[in-house]
């Protein structure tokens, strides 16, 4: 109450100075606090709508440069498997499949390792410290910039690969997988150095259905007595399957436009077929050896071409974001 | 205890011991039994795809260090690329260029995904328009690097009829414009809105809010992101080859010029017939590798800091 009085009371006059000075901070803001503040919401405003003109911006622009392209090859340059600039015949049936057969080769092996991975430090394997740095050792895979992978392939692991699949090819050529002989450059370490890169994508991913699993799902069936594979692979993996497909779609979409490795490994010849040691090409890969030396007449046909690979990788990008979503809200009832 | 003293009266002791170690033996942990068996083997299998995993990594790790390791000093620090088949040089020219490149970069893409990062914390109050955002942003990320390169050819390079560093920094800021904008949402939308209520009572505006309050609280972790776009957009190849091209020269103030960087130069010289110049790709493999983990690094050690409240 004493001090009630003694601040609301005929105190002093400095008191009273004291008292307007501090309402002055709780004034109304000033015009020109106003103004900065109506200008700053407009500026935020206008780039947070950039972002969306940036994607729509990016869509446009080579949809535009390829226009001419779609006019004058149409659908032919999806299933034509010439690439000549002198004749002017240009089409991308091979890179298209190798695009295709990489990528989902690749799935085939970074999904294996991926959901393992992501499994063996989420399901109480390892103390969480140990989780914590393998988790960390295998996000560093993502830190490695892709042409550091191609030139590990290149140095690496085709030596390794060569006298392995000479053997292969000796072997086992009657099976379709091993038809060529080994070319060096290839499908086979192009689609392996692949797996190894879009291997922590999927980890993560991964790491993240498993950890939305309800906790008293895998402990129930451990109070019935299952082991811990039991559990993992009847209730955990069955629980977190949407999110784990997701997971598996987007990997799929970071292996369709990954570029770097694929134009340093893959081997770059216009051909296609089932032969893994055979070389090959993709859509990337036709864009980064082809665009720099270019002329008008090709950049129109690339740019068709990269037309072809946005659209497959927005729809893979997309679908892989629906299954995510639709994930989350199926496990939202049993939490 | 009680269970002992029912029992015993009804069982001589070896029938006792018997079933003991009967009931024991079904619950201890022997791979005799075929479910504990198979799970064994799952774990043995699981850790043997892990360590799998690991295996290019520390393959690569091991490898940098052998072959590019030895080329370390300070001509290659320093130096110029030198003619094909001759022998020492260096990537002086490819380190500027890569951090000029990533600078330019920087210099658009971060202002810009920050602001629209406030807009979507602070300013969307959960609207449609901030859901499309936020879907853009993400649709963003997803897309292939090499498409922010055509974006850039077809924007810059056209444009201005030549191959710069300017078209090199806009197509890799392309590509750090959402990490940007999505971790810095991210960071803002972790401070506490109770410091948000105390400047609203106090009469600021919600341009004083976002810039003076929640901004400065969320810088650690709005840094971590920053930073973590500027080690991705350091490696990045694909946007680089036909907007900035390569250049074996010194940067010489023209951004309207080609530009060399460590990225393309590993990429030309890997396929390269002289073994001066592939040592000279496995060198700046390391240099770049470095950066790109060092700035992680950094990065990490930023998320670290706690909020300040």
């Amino acid at each position: 109450m004493q001090a009630v009085e003694d601040r609301t009371g005929a105190g002093s006059a400095a008191r009273r100075n004291s008292l307007k000075a501090s309402a002055s901070a709780f004034s109304p803001p000033s015009p020109f606090q106003r103004g900065f503040d109506v200008a700053f919401r407009g500026l935020s405003l206008a780039l947070a709508g950039s972002v969306i003109a940036l994607l729509l911006g990016i869509v446009y622009q080579v949809m535009a440069h390829a226009a001419p392209a779609i006019r004058d090859l149409g659908t032919h340059f999806l299933v034509e498997t010439k690439w000549n600039p002198n004749k002017q015949v240009f089409g991308v049936l091979p890179e298209i499949v190798g695009t295709l057969y990489t990528s989902c080769l690749a799935l085939l092996g970074g999904g294996l390792l991926g959901v393992t991975t992501a499994l063996v430090t989420s399901q109480g394997f390892l103390s969480r410290r140990w989780e914590l740095v393998l988790k960390n050792v295998i996000e560093l895979l993502a830190a490695i910039p892709s042409v550091v992978y191609g030139l590990w392939g290149i140095f690496v692991l085709i030596p390794i690969l060569r006298p392995v699949a000479k053997v292969l090819h000796e072997q086992f050529a009657f099976i379709p997988l091993f038809e060529t002989p080994f070319a060096g450059p290839a499908i086979l370490p192009a689609a392996l150095v692949l797996a190894v890169m879009i291997l922590p994508t999927i980890t993560a991913i991964s790491r993240e259905a498993l950890a939305a699993v309800p906790k008293r799902l895998p402990a129930a069936a451990y109070g019935l007595g299952a082991t811990r594979w039991e559990v993992i692979f009847r209730v955990v993996i069955p629980t977190a399957s949407g999110g784990l497909f997701g997971a598996l779609v987007l990997g799929l979409g970071r292996a369709l436009g990954e570029t770097m490795a694929l134009a340093m490994l893959v081997g770059n010849a216009n051909v296609y077929g089932w032969s893994l040691l055979s070389p090959g090409s993709t859509i990337a890969a036709l864009l980064a050896n082809h665009f720099p030396e270019a002329g008008p007449v090709e950049i129109r046909a690339l740019m068709y071409a990269a037309l072809v690979l946005l659209m497959m990788t927005l729809i893979v990008n997309l679908l892989g974001a629906a299954i995510m979503a639709r994930a989350t809200r199926g496990l939202k009832g049993l939490v | 205890m009680s269970e002992r003293a029912i029992v015993r009266p009804r069982l001589r002791q070896p029938e006792l011991d018997a079933g003991l170690r009967a009931s024991h033996d079904g619950l201890r942990y022997s791979l005799k039994h075929r479910r504990t068996l198979l799970d064994a083997i799952c774990t043995g299998v699981a850790f043997s795809l892990a360590g799998l995993a690991l295996v290019p990594l520390l393959s690569l790790l091991a490898m940098l260090i052998v072959r590019g390791g030895p080329l370390l000093n300070l001509e290659l620090l320093t130096g110029l690329p030198p003619a094909a088949g001759m022998p020492g040089g260096g990537i002086g020219n490819a380190i500027v260029g890569t951090l000029i490149v990533v600078g330019i970069a920087a210099l658009f893409s971060v202002p810009f995904g920050l602001l629209a990062a406030i807009y979507l914390a602070e300013l969307g109050n959960g609207s449609r328009f901030e859901s499309v955002v936020r879907f853009a942003a993400k649709t963003l990320t997803g897309l292939p690097s090499i498409l922010a390169g055509v974006f850039a050819y077809a924007v810059v390079v056209v444009t201005m009829g030549r191959f710069s560093a300017l078209a090199g920094g806009i197509a890799t800021g392309t590509l750090m414009v959402p990490i940007v904008t999505l971790t810095a949402e991210e960071a803002l939308r972790m401070v506490p809105s109770r410091m948000r209520a105390a400047a609203y009572g106090m009469g600021s505006t919600r341009a004083q809010v976002a810039l003076f309050v929640v901004l400065p609280a969320a810088r650690p972790a709005i840094l971590t992101g920053v930073t973590l776009a500027l080690a991705r957009a350091m490696g990045e190849t694909a946007p680089l080859l036909f907007t900035a091209l390569f250049s074996n020269y010194w940067f010489q103030g023209h951004i309207d010029q080609p530009i060399a960087s460590l990225a393309v130069l590993i990429y030309n010289y890997a396929s390269s017939p002289f073994d001066d110049l592939v040592g000279l790709a496995w060198a700046a493999s390391l240099v770049l590798v470095s950066l790109v983990l060092v700035t992680n690094l950094v990065a990490q050690w930023l998320t670290r800091r706690p909020i300040e409240h």
